[in-house]
């Protein structure tokens, strides 16, 4: 199937791949990246669109996304998860296990694939479990799974509390050249937290979830990424604690690398006065000083990568007493306004960072396509108004759920325009 | 209908010194009408109330009975077993169906903090926290508060030492909240595995021995220890809770001052107090069951939008 080629006309062209960041054009011609540079002449079957002090990027890729098909679907699908991704100016998403049935063997991981073909959206990849049915005991097969086209391996949401397990899905995992996502969480520490332990706990009489939680994970894993030299991916950093220890690890040349959050870089556990269920995730909002601590981390690059958790909820799941309603937020339409506001427009964070951290880095931890632009990459692009205030209005998220503690906010920056595979999936309508 | 309480009593957090003291002034007067031999005021009549019950509750779910008959509302019990609660039913459409009966107030006690609260958000009817997981329980904040006033004056520079499981209590916290609210001074004690991480930033000192408490309170609130706890690892066994946190009365007899002892109940005798103190002459155990009802009466009033002259209303039917 031929596409249309695209002209992107002058926009400021970021691409932290190759050092670029300058205002030119960007032809996009047989779904692929055709050039970048100054005055390129139209060719004449092309669709020319002026994105004029708009910023036009490789289209961000999201580590972290549940979608929720097989077996959710009445929370999300697998189209409309991606059709929420394109929205948000990703272009790719990578599928955590946690289905029902769990994407723990290669007949599901390929479902996965060929529902995301089917939509013909964001690409989807599919994060084999590490355990069969996530159950931290059995190894699932790795290589088939890649082999059907899984990208990563995790058990996210049920942390591999076997630190044997874990050094074994790390040295199996380095055969097949893929890296292990964790969720870093010590069960018996947290045990029936609905919160992170704090002052905040105290007052609103729910269980707490401390910091050491996390940390003694992160801690353990770096010990068994440098024991078996495998790849360790750290899901979803929240603590002050958590960076101390990767920046140390890093210092050290052990392979680990991590990610954050959007709301971990811009909510604190205050917000769960009142005892609003949206603001109820896992890992959980923390204190200032984390939030300060994960923005930090994101400027000087000890967290690599920001990653959304989106995790889609029905109403009525969240509909219900605090700490009896389900963790997590749907993330892929506000993170990067998020991003934006606070940490760009904060001045924490250069636009070309940015950019760096939402698509090209997550793109090369992963070893996916994309995040790139240079010539002969995939046609994969976002163009997004960095300044544009808008209000976050769920009814208006292309998301079948509605969860997000940001209702009402006023932020700043929004995606565009997104092209996938060099044809146009998302462009915005109306104000 | 909002009173000087507002709408709900979901919890002493968010109430001022002007609004304690109200429901406390309030309950003086109702404590009469229990010692009467018809014991029974008309400020409630035509009132429907529904004490909705989602964990298992004997002493306050009577207090709260006497309370609203005592006040001449007509009351429902709905408890979480046997009724549509047990069938999968969401709090809010069981509260919902209740509404669409038109009833005027629920009186609730939920295993799940922020229980109350969550509800009285999504329904028209007054909605009283009868105790709601390990958040609040307003209404024994109130009494226990009652109480001692009774026994000391007025609580301002009062010293008030909660002891034992306060990381579970729901009485830890009304009372924490209502007693720092009027000016008392307020200590909690016990192993720090039952205290909450950063306690004392709710304005409280922290012991960890009960002798130190002892000596530093004018009154003790000995919380019940779960006997759960001692399963779940807080605390190695219920003997040696009582030999380190057992308030006895040969601990007692060293304070430098008799000290009032409540205790919220139900007691476990032998383990978080002994029976010589628990029944000793500085008990005021009952009396707070007596109290209770009082102040019960006392916010269903207000909430009801009564005023502090509730004695003029009933008059006729003395």
């Amino acid at each position: 199937m031929s596409v249309r080629p695209v002209l992107l006309r002058g926009g400021r062209v970021i691409d932290p791949s190759r050092g670029l960041d300058e205002v030119a054009d960007l032809l996009l011609a047989d779904g692929q990246v055709a050039a970048v540079g100054r005055d390129l002449g139209r060719p004449d079957d092309a669709e020319e669109v002026d994105v004029a002090g708009r910023v036009v990027a490789p289209g961000l890729v999201d580590l972290h996304t549940h979608l929720r098909e097989p077996g959710g679907e009445h929370m999300e699908t697998i189209a409309t998860g991606a059709m929420a991704a394109v929205a948000g100016g990703f272009t790719a998403v990578c599928a955590m296990p946690n289905t029902d049935p769990a994407m723990d063997n290669e007949g599901v991981v390929g479902f996965v694939r060929r529902q995301a073909e089917r939509a013909a959206l964001a690409r989807v990849y599919p994060i084999g479990a590490i355990s069969l049915g996530q159950r931290g005991e059995q190894l699932a097969e790795f290589g088939e799974m890649v082999a059907a086209g899984a990208v990563a391996v995790s058990d996210d949401g049920r942390p591999v509390m076997s630190s044997h397990l874990m050094r074994t899905a790390l040295e199996y995992a380095s055969a097949f050249g893929i890296p292990v996502a964790d969720h870093c969480e010590d069960l018996t520490l947290a045990q029936g937290g609905a919160m992170h332990e704090g002052e905040v706990s105290a007052r609103l009489g729910l269980p707490g979830i401390p910091a050491a939680a996390e940390e003694i994970m992160v801690a353990r894993d770096i010990l068994l990424a440098e024991l078996t030299g495998g790849h360790v991916h750290l899901c979803h950093m929240s603590t002050r604690g958590s960076v101390e220890l990767i920046r140390r690890a890093k210092d050290k040349g052990i392979r680990v690398t991590a990610e954050a959050c959007p709301h971990h870089f811009s909510l604190t556990c205050e917000r769960c006065e009142g005892y609003d269920t949206n603001a109820k995730m896992n890992p959980p909002l923390r204190e200032a000083e984390d939030r300060d601590a994960i923005r930090r981390a994101l400027a000087d690059g000890t967290i690599d990568v920001i990653a959304t958790d989106h995790a889609p909820h029905h109403y009525d799941a969240k509909e219900r007493e605090f700490p009896d309603a389900p963790n997590g937020i749907i993330g892929l339409e506000t993170a990067l306004a998020l991003a934006l506001t606070h940490l760009v427009h904060a001045g924490l964070l250069p636009l070309r960072d940015l950019v760096l951290r939402m698509s090209t880095l997550p793109a090369r931890l992963f070893h996916l396509p994309g995040g790139t632009l240079a010539a002969g990459s995939p046609g994969d692009v976002v163009v997004f108004d960095p300044d544009v205030e808008w209000v976050v209005d769920p009814s208006r998220f292309f998301s079948k759920s509605r969860n997000t503690p940001y209702t009402g906010t006023t932020l700043r920056g929004r995606a565009e325009l997104t092209l996938v595979g060099g044809r146009v999936v998302y462009r915005r309508a109306g104000p | 209908m909002a009173g000087a309480l507002g709408k709900d009593l979901t919890g002493l957090r968010h109430l001022s010194a002007e609004q304690l003291r109200l429901v406390l002034d309030t309950a003086e007067p109702f404590k009469e009408v229990s010692e009467r031999a018809i014991k029974k005021v008309p400020a409630l009549r035509g009132k429907t109330v529904v004490n909705l019950f989602f964990e298992a509750s004997t002493r306050t779910r009577i207090s709260f009975e006497f309370a609203e008959k005592r006040l001449s509302a007509d009351t429902v019990n709905v408890a979480s077993s046997g009724s549509s609660v047990s069938k999968g039913e969401t709090l809010v459409d069981t509260a919902r169906n209740l509404e669409a009966m038109r009833i005027d107030m629920v009186v609730i006690r939920h295993p799940s903090s922020g229980a109350a609260e969550f509800l009285a958000r999504r329904i028209r009817s007054n909605v009283v926290n009868a105790g709601d997981g390990t958040n609040e329980h307003p209404t024994q904040g109130l009494l226990d508060m009652l109480t001692l006033r009774d026994r000391l004056g007025d609580l301002a520079g009062k010293r008030v030492a909660i002891c034992g499981d306060v990381l579970h209590s729901r009485v830890a916290r009304s009372n924490i909240w209502g007693l720092t609210r009027l000016g008392a001074e307020v200590a909690v004690c016990g192993p720090p595995t039952l205290l909450p991480t950063r306690v004392e930033s709710m304005g409280v000192r922290v012991f960890h021995r009960i002798e130190e408490a002892i000596g530093w309170a004018d009154a003790l609130n000995v919380l019940r220890l779960q006997l759960e706890r001692m399963q779940a690892g807080f605390i190695p066994s219920l003997r040696e809770y009582n030999r380190v946190w057992g308030v006895t009365a040969e601990r007692l007899d060293r304070a430098p001052k008799p000290l009032v002892i409540m205790h919220p109940g139900p007691m476990n005798r032998g383990v978080e107090i002994d029976s010589d103190v628990a029944d000793g002459p500085h008990s005021v155990i009952l009396p707070q069951v007596t109290n209770g009802v009082a102040v019960r009466m006392a916010v269903l009033y207000l909430l009801a939008g009564g005023g502090p002259d509730w004695s003029d209303a009933g008059g006729e039917e003395r």
